[in-house]
């Protein structure tokens, strides 16, 4: 049983279909890269995912649960977690205190009132910043960070609760061929207790790190499968092609 | 400042003293919507709702039931303010999806216009003349009426309230708000209930206004339709904004100095003082949109730091 499973995901926003019956299936411990050309539906089914856009039709299941009525809330309890396009770090809050909200995201209300987990989430948060490279800035506000490591501070936030599933949305956009390298160098490691859908552009970084390939064509899924599966793909390489 | 204010009372004269108890009410008042706006980013434009309505049941209490004891009757202020904004703030605010801040802002404002018509109308609550001649509030078979006594108990009580605000917001309760404040959306993505968040701050909230009002009713010996109005809820909006809101102390600066200067204003400049005062607040809002306290709190401060660095990272750290 697959850890995601997305199927027959239509949306449709007025008159613009943004996805026709795309469907999306992640294992375990797996790397899946959402390729396809501009506008082809990657962000549209991203967000159906994760419960920032509600499909037209279309089930979604994760950990064998239904959650297509789940809210984004209740996506998070079950163990998925969202890096979005735009970097939503929170600016006027130290590195420190927004990893820390990440983690108290599942502490009690007493708990939150009364502090008391501050004291136990201390060291998470420091082994989160070196983890990241930031611990040096952990008590700079994150609006002095470069573009690269705001990502960087925005996908560990995203990891903080430990999620089973994590969703990332273009992790590497504005960043230099160095910030690129070490973004993948970063995220190797979750592999070990966390799957990974990752939108991006940079076909390089793609094939870097993921297991397997989706192909989205205007709505469609053109194309699913291995890496090497896709690169030899006829109907695949026309795309880029007609794009190049 | 706590102790300015603690002797204030032995040097002004007495009609001074009762305008200083409203003063500090007023600003326990505002403290209330700071939390609100400034803390939770909830729009209430009708926070004088549970200011009023408490005001009225504490008014009603002591009218209909001979109760004025004070170990009822603040409590009870306090509870009716909880329930109000329980009630409003549920219907508002706990949808299964976020509710915009028109929505909430036009809520509150429906909800503290329909409050004030009803008591206009309404001949138990004595209509346009409200309920006058509340008797003084009872401490066992002393009465406290106008004066140092009732001003050291509003202070008192302002200082404690300001206190549990202060724990409140630098918990982790409050860095929970301030990602609410900042990005609602992304707080919900890390697993918060963003809407409880609300909904509880709200009847925080509702729960210190209904406190004011009841030490206010008590205090001026009636209360009438126009503490439940939308001009007073404006008015809270004002202090708060002019002091600067996201920081408790700027609500009660903002209330102090705009109470003072309209009375210091009103005695000198009888005709126009609603249109300096107006200008004033005008150019604040204008230059200093953080409020007063934006000159002496940085940025930083204002939103506060909730991790504490340990020395030797505090050191290492560039």
């Amino acid at each position: 049983m697959p850890l995601l499973e997305a199927s027959g995901i239509s949306k449709v926003f007025g008159k613009l279909t943004a996805l026709d019956g795309a469907a999306l299936t992640v294992g375990e411990n797996e790397f899946h890269g959402l390729i396809g050309p501009n506008g082809s539906g990657k962000s549209t089914l991203m967000k159906c995912v994760a419960g920032a856009e509600v499909p037209t039709s279309g089930k979604v299941s994760f950990i064998n649960a239904d959650i297509t009525a789940f809210t984004p809330t209740e996506r998070a309890r079950a163990g998925m977690s969202l890096k979005f396009q735009i970097t939503s770090v929170l600016p006027t809050l130290t590195l420190y205190d927004n990893i820390l909200l990440a983690l108290q995201a599942h502490s009690s209300l007493v708990e939150l009132v009364f502090s008391r987990t501050r004291r136990r989430l201390h060291d998470q948060v420091m082994s989160m910043l070196q983890q990241f490279r930031l611990a040096g800035r952990a008590f700079d506000a994150a609006a002095t960070l470069s573009h690269g490591q705001q990502q960087w501070l925005e996908i560990a936030m995203a990891l903080a609760g430990k999620p089973r599933l994590l969703l990332l949305d273009e992790p590497t956009g504005g960043m230099s061929l160095e910030e690129r390298r070490v973004t993948g160098e970063l995220l190797q490691p979750i592999k070990q207790h966390c799957s990974l859908v990752i939108v991006e552009h940079d076909l390089d970084f793609i094939r870097d790190i993921c297991d397997r390939l989706t192909v989205l064509d205007q709505g469609k899924v053109l194309a699913s499968g291995t890496v090497a599966e896709i690169q030899s793909n006829k109907s695949v390489q026309e795309i880029y092609l007609r794009r190049a | 400042m706590l102790l300015i204010a603690l002797l204030l009372p032995l040097v002004l004269q007495d009609y001074l003293t009762v305008f200083a108890t409203r003063v500090i009410i007023l600003a326990l008042f505002a403290l209330s919507f700071d939390l609100v706006w400034g803390y939770a980013g909830i729009m209430s434009f009708g926070q004088a709702l549970f200011f009023g309505a408490a005001g009225y049941g504490v008014a009603l209490m002591a009218r209909d039931l001979d109760i004025t004891s004070i170990f009822l009757i603040l409590p009870a202020g306090t509870l009716i303010g909880l329930i109000a904004a329980l009630l409003l703030g549920g219907f508002l605010l706990l949808g299964r999806y976020p509710s915009s801040v028109i929505f909430v802002s036009l809520g509150t404002l429906t909800g503290s216009y329909a409050a004030d018509r009803l008591a206009r109308g309404w001949y138990y609550l004595g209509g346009q003349n409200g309920i006058p001649s509340i008797p003084s509030l009872s401490l066992g078979s002393t009465d406290i009426s106008e004066g140092p006594v009732y001003y050291y108990l509003a202070l008192g009580i302002l200082a404690v309230v300001y206190l549990l605000c202060r724990f409140l917001v630098r918990s982790q309760f409050g860095l929970a708000l301030a990602g609410l404040r900042e990005n609602e959306q992304r707080i919900a993505f890390f697993g918060y209930k963003a809407q409880h968040l609300k909904a509880i701050v709200f009847a925080i909230g509702g729960a210190i206004a209904g406190l004011a009002g009841s030490l206010y009713a008590f205090h001026e010996g009636f209360v009438w339709p126009n503490i439940l109005g939308v001009v007073f809820s404006t008015q809270v909006v004002l202090y708060v904004l002019f002091g600067g809101s996201g920081t408790l102390i700027g609500a009660i600066i903002g209330t102090v100095i705009i109470e003072g200067v309209s009375f210091w204003l009103s005695d000198n400049y009888r005709d126009v003082w609603p249109i300096i005062l107006g200008v004033l607040l005008l150019l604040v809002i204008m230059f200093r949109p953080l409020g007063l306290i934006s000159f002496v709190l940085g940025e930083r401060e204002r939103v506060g730091r909730f991790g504490k660095a340990p020395k030797e990272t505090r050191n290492a750290a560039p």
